[in-house]
């Protein structure tokens, strides 16, 4: 019996202090969701005036902020979709040549995962400006290329590890070239791994505060953007479009996940 | 055999180094059109990498293979009339049965509906009709076998290269595949070269085998060849089971030669050996002769160690004086009494002889020994 | 020979240079020249007009021992600790829990530790912000409900900085733990307590060394990282609680002093690197014993 009771406690305080964890991680994203529907207008945006969907109108007539999201958005698709062609055709080319210099790459690869990321930024703060590259959306693009590179190598890499090389030399074996054989054989079979690495690559871009911070030149991301606005207060409509942007995130994750689980079977 | 086949594969002078390894020595086989060959030997022999360079995954080092009298060196594996089966079966995991069987047309850009009608065809042949939006996950790996079978043969290639191609199988399975195999080949008359560890397995398929060990052609030959003339000691260790015995050349007379072995000396009706050299002298078990009695001429004495009746078949074993075993395999019959004495002899016939200097030489030698 | 040489390149070295070249090329431009970029600047002198000159001297580095900087060193790693233990104190428990959960939602309940993290960091931190603030819901709540006379103030501390690095942060310790734990051999634990282990024994002998792996990792991917959140830190901390980021951060933006600022940046490296190479060392020896 009381071993019952012992393992009810244990279960009821397992429950709340899972609870409490999720609460500290959601609250945020609640102030967020609410503070969007604030009806306030008076800097900083802090006091509750009552309930209103304004802010999810008036979003779409604020031109500074829907060009700072379409910046973010196209960076993040060029981006996304340089470091995930370079990334894959790499990832698959280490794991089926052998080298010199391989533990170089490797080596590199590991810097800009593991050192924090301001140094990546004014690294290439120092690039730039030495060589004279004007700032702006070129030097994002590359600066978010670069670190997704490697989240994409490594994601590739880890659907590499059960990969049957003899897959290639059969496509060969039955008339396809390289090229084809690449095409239709090596990308279809990797490709659950090379959607993680691009999904990857594609949400460190949106999100990314620090390296932008120092390679933006005058061009505002949605992350600078709310950075600059953090000092006078953030106005309920960058709350509007942070929720949005949360919801088409779980969005896309649903249907890439679903479409992979589906070529999974 | 009959005289006037084609050669179709023409292997010469082939070798294959990697860094220090030598894996392939000095390889020359010909290989005609329509048989059924098999490389046969235990892993790093050489065998699976004298396959991929006939497919044209691996290059020779030096050497040139021909197909059809055709180098092929400069063909890339897609270029080149042959097919592979893989050992892992290798196939794409992303495409139906169908799918995978039609990739060949398709790389040759056949028209669709003539590719249905053969991949249907092909699937009927390897009796997997219906199975064809199934995907390979979904199969057991007899099927899968099949579905890389036809996915070979849908090409209708000149050779078939099969890489140990029933290894992942159960007993069972394997042997209803050997069977199927041999049928299919016999049917569609591709030639196949075939790859494998498992002497069983060549002995039940194959025209000709071709036994190779430590990247060195050994023996080619049918399957009764290899089996009643070993060529090298390690062929007749390596196929079916033998006692070896070493032996000298005491005398050569009258296209007889006498030869002493252990206790005794007997005359063998041969010429190829010159005087005092050292040579093998393989007996199978089941040629192997037994009577609780001496008898006339050539005797070995030894006790009984061991008997064990299996079945159909009586073993002994029989220990010598200088403490060497004998295996003698009998149908069942007159059991001996546990360690009582016996004598052993053979027909003439049964003893093979066979060279020794070979295994001390191994490659140098070789190219005399296979001429 | 020469023939076979054109084929050997034809099917090997063509593929794989223009495989890998790319990348090489990228990590090249983008990471390892820009590092030796700034390696170069923590050696350059500025001149009168905060122009960077490249003029060699140590003066940099000499200025890295000024006491006001060491504060903050000692500040930054403080806070890069504190967040580290905390992250495990929650993350390991918690971690353990949805890791060895029997129920069927335990998928979501990984998923739910991840999604917060796809809304712009920033704009959480500030949700903190608006949340702990004088004027906010949890200030509201106090002094409406009584428990506190006038708004208490959360904020603009080295305590909310360690909060904002640890919401920051709390996955990459979650993430190496939930993977670590959920390997565990659940007969392992069983034979433990076969043997006549206590719970908290089995805890301390078997799951612990054998999730070790977890902790090192996770506290690798916390650590790091809170030593240049600099925004957490101006946003909660307000600039009471800077971190070296925040030192780099205006030595490259309002300061305009980039040599002092590489400079820095360098130790950020090699405290990175060290941390790394104690930690392939640490990990190193667990491979070793099978873990």
């Amino acid at each position: 019996m009381s071993r019952n009771i012992k393992a009810i406690i244990k279960k009821i305080v397992s429950i709340i202090f899972c609870g409490l964890v999720y609460l500290f991680l959601f609250l945020p994203i609640a102030v967020i969701v609410v503070n969007s529907f604030n009806a306030t207008t008076t800097k900083p945006y802090q006091t509750w005036k009552g309930f209103t969907f304004d802010w999810y109108g008036k979003l779409f007539e604020n031109e500074t902020l829907l060009n700072s999201f379409g910046t973010t958005m196209a960076i993040a698709l060029i981006s996304t979709l340089l470091s995930t062609a370079i990334g894959t055709i790499a990832a698959v080319g280490m794991y089926k040549y052998k080298f010199k210099g391989k533990n170089i790459i490797d080596g590199l690869l590991y810097i800009p995962v593991v050192i924090p990321e301001i140094v990546l930024g004014i690294s290439l703060l120092t690039l730039f400006s030495n060589t004279h590259i004007p700032r702006g959306m070129l030097t994002l693009v590359l600066a978010h290329t670069t670190f997704s590179i490697p989240y994409v190598i490594f994601n590739v890499r880890a659907r590499l590890s059960g990969y049957d090389n003899s897959i290639e030399e059969a496509s060969m074996d039955l008339g396809a070239n390289r090229i084809v054989t690449f095409k239709n054989i090596t990308l279809p079979v990797l490709a659950p791994g090379i959607g993680g690495g691009a999904l990857l690559a594609f949400t460190l871009s949106i999100d990314d505060v620090i390296v932008s911070y120092f390679t933006n030149g005058q061009v505002k991301t949605f992350p600078l953007k709310v950075m600059e606005s953090i000092k006078s207060g953030v106005a309920p409509d960058v709350n509007a479009l942070s929720a949005l942007i949360l919801i088409g995130t779980i969005l896309l994750v649903i249907l890439t996940q679903s479409d992979l689980f589906k070529k999974k079977q | 055999m009959s005289e006037e086949r084609k050669v179709i594969v023409e292997i010469k002078g082939v070798n294959k180094i990697y860094g220090k390894n030598h894996v392939v020595k000095d390889l020359d086989l010909d290989i005609y059109e329509g048989e059924f060959l098999t490389l046969l030997g235990s892993s790093g022999c050489g065998k699976t990498t004298t396959l991929r360079m006939v497919a044209g995954f691996e290059e020779p080092t030096s050497g040139t293979i021909k197909v059809e009298n055709e180098d092929i060196h400069n063909k890339e594996p897609y270029e080149r009339d042959v097919n592979t089966v893989f050992q892992s079966y290798a196939l794409f995991p992303h495409m139906t049965v169908y799918d995978n069987v039609a990739y060949g047309l398709k790389m040759k850009k056949v028209k669709k509906a003539e590719i249905k009608e053969r991949v249907t065809e092909m699937l009927d042949m390897v009796q997997l009709g219906g199975f064809e939006k199934r995907y390979p996950l979904q199969l057991s790996g007899g099927q899968k076998q099949r579905v890389a079978i036809a996915r070979a043969l849908i090409n209708k290639p000149k050779v078939l290269l099969l890489d140990e191609p029933l290894g992942a199988l159960d007993l069972k399975l394997r042997k209803q595949m050997q069977l199927e195999l041999k049928r299919l080949q016999k049917k569609l008359n591709i030639t196949f070269i075939y790859v494998t560890h498992d002497q069983e397995e060549a002995l039940t398929m194959s025209d000709r085998i071709c036994i190779m060990n430590d990247g060195v052609l050994q023996q080619v030959g049918t399957p009764s060849q290899i089996y009643e003339s070993p060529r090298t000691r390690f062929v007749a260790t390596f196929i079916g089971e033998t006692n070896l015995f070493d032996g000298i050349v005491r005398a050569k007379q009258n296209g007889k030669l006498h030869i002493n072995v252990e206790s005794g000396d007997f005359c063998v009706p041969d010429e190829d050996f010159k005087n005092n050299e050292m040579l093998a002298v393989s007996v199978r078990p089941e040629r192997m002769l037994y009577s609780a009695e001496p008898v006339e001429g050539f005797n070995l004495t030894g006790t009984v160690k061991d008997q064990i009746y299996v079945g159909s078949v009586l073993k002994t074993v029989v220990e010598l004086p200088n403490g060497n075993e004998v295996k003698i395999e009998r149908l069942a019959g007159q059991e001996l009494p546990k360690g009582g004495m016996v004598y052993l002899h053979w027909n003439d016939g049964d003893a093979k002889l066979i060279h020794t200097f070979d295994d001390v030489f191994a490659g140098a030698v070789e190219d005399v020994v296979m001429q | 020979m020469a023939k076979m040489t054109k084929h050997r390149l034809r099917s090997n070295t063509l593929p794989a240079v223009t495989m890998v070249g790319p990348v090489t090329l990228w990590l090249a431009f983008f990471v390892a020249i820009p590092l030796l970029y700034v390696l170069v600047m923590s050696f350059c002198s500025l001149d009168s007009g905060y122009n960077v000159v490249f003029e060699f001297t140590l003066a940099n580095y000499k200025r890295l021992f000024d006491p006001n900087y060491v504060q903050i060193y000692m500040t930054s790693i403080l806070v890069a600790f504190l967040t580290t233990v905390i992250c495990i104190l929650i993350g390991y428990p918690f971690s353990f829990l949805i890791a060895r959960t029997t129920s069927k939602y335990k998928a979501l309940l990984y998923m739910l530790v991840i999604i917060p993290f796809w809304t712009n960091s920033l704009i959480r931190i500030y949700g903190w912000r608006s949340f702990l603030g004088a004027n906010g819901p949890l200030n509201n709540f106090l002094t409406s409900a009584h428990l506190a006379d006038h708004p208490i103030q959360f904020l603009f501390n080295r305590g909310a900085t360690v909060l904002g690095m640890v919401y920051c942060l709390f996955p990459f310790m979650v993430l190496p733990l939930y993977t670590s734990i959920e390997k565990l051999d659940k007969n392992l634990l069983e034979a433990s307590a076969d043997l006549g282990a206590r719970k908290t024994s089995t805890f301390l002998r078997v799951i612990i060394p054998l999730t070790m792996s977890g902790i090192f990792s996770g506290s690798i991917m916390v650590f790091i990282p809170s030593l240049g959140y600099f925004f957490v830190a101006d946003i909660l901390g307000g600039g009471n609680s800077d971190v070296i980021g925040n030192l780099i951060e205006r030595q490259f933006q309002s300061g305009n002093n980039w040599p002092l600022g590489a400079a820095l940046s360098i130790i950020l490296i090699l405290i990175t690197l060290l941390l790394v190479k104690f930690y392939q060392k640490l990990g190193g020896d667990m491979d070793s014993l099978g873990v």
